[in-house]
């Protein structure tokens, strides 16, 4: 009979081996392996496309980290690696693409909402206030107002 | 005044309806490639069929060709498949293939199986000139022109329909 403990012990580390599947290591080298995984999660899987390439177990991402682990190995910095994917596979390879005239709408795009936004919200403030002010009250509407404020004047002269 | 503020939902419902219209027909697996109206990647591959002979892209200058990249191993591919062949036959535009990730003898077989329209097919067993092209999707079909520059990619299956508008007006116009 296993003691409580162990058993616990291994139902505790259970969730440890689900990690397991996440990306498997290719090489016995760390340093390079950790360069790979933080720059391919910088990195779309065409095929996956909601997917980096660090999360991805198709066929394609498994490609492109060897092939990234392999310009890295010939020397290239991550700029570099990151160039030579996007002159074969263009920027969309790239979860945080370029600003430029292409992607600008991309970028500015939610600023422009928030400033119609903002813009169309000035307005409509301002137009309310100026209905507010333009009505005078009524006779009747005044005399209300001042039973409502009380102090007695009930007439309205208050 | 009234109207308008009666209208106005219909009228961003109706702007939404054309915006998810327009969306259904997107197909954002197909990844603009960037090498469009580029100097098609270099290249030196063995001939599936002959290990021996290596065909550069130098080699293919001066013509007008179709690159098809495929795999013994991809389904697709056996889908456009007829297709390559009957073009072949008609001759319409020399097709080369580019062998992507697969064994000699297994691209053989399934050549011999069913039939093979190719003039050469590249032997790419690493993958390597497939990244160069950034093939991402087996099929992909590259025209290139006579100075060798990428014109056109098609992504997934070659269509009937794709090579009617597409393909052969473009082979042609770049014939002439």
């Amino acid at each position: 009979m296993m003691p409580r403990y162990l058993l616990a012990l291994l139902i505790g580390v259970t969730p440890v081996l689900a990690f397991a599947g996440d990306a498997q290591p290719m090489i016995d080298d760390p340093v390079l392996e950790a360069r790979v995984m933080t720059l391919s999660s910088e990195l779309r899987c065409l095929v996956c496309q909601g997917q980096s390439l660090a999360e991805s177990h198709a066929d394609f991402a498994t490609d492109m980290r060897s092939k990234i682990q392999g310009l890295m190995r010939d020397g290239m910095s991550d700029e570099q690696v990151v160039d030579f994917l996007v002159a074969r596979y263009g920027d969309f390879i790239r979860f945080r693409p370029p600003l430029k005239a292409t992607t600008a709408l991309l970028w500015l795009g939610p600023l422009l909402l928030f400033v119609i936004a903002a813009g169309l919200l000035v307005v409509s403030f301002r137009r309310r206030r100026q209905r507010a002010a333009a009505a005078p009250l009524s006779d009747v509407e005044r005399r209300r107002l001042g039973a409502l404020l009380g102090d007695g004047a009930e007439d309205g002269k208050a | 005044m009234m109207k308008a503020r009666f209208f106005l939902p219909l009228l961003v419902f109706a702007v939404l309806v054309v915006f998810l219209y327009v969306g259904l027909s997107l197909k954002p697996s197909e990844v603009p490639s960037p090498l469009i109206g580029k100097a098609a990647p270099a290249f030196a591959l063995p001939a599936v069929h002959h290990p021996e002979q290596t065909i550069a892209r130098e080699d293919m200058l001066g013509q007008v060709w179709l690159l098809n990249v495929w795999a013994s191993w991809c389904v697709t591919c056996r889908q456009e498949h007829p297709l390559l062949v009957r073009m072949a036959r008609e001759k319409i535009v020399p097709i080369y293939g580019l062998n992507y990730k697969d064994t000699r003898a297994d691209a053989i077989d399934w050549l011999n199986a069913l039939g093979n329209p190719y003039i050469t097919s590249l032997f790419d067993e690493a993958g390597q000139v497939g990244i160069d092209f950034g093939v991402y999707g087996v099929p992909e079909t590259f025209v290139i022109d006579k100075r060798g520059v990428i014109r056109y990619k098609h992504i997934g299956a070659l269509t009937d329909s794709a090579l009617r508008e597409k393909i052969l007006p473009l082979v042609r116009e770049l014939n002439s």
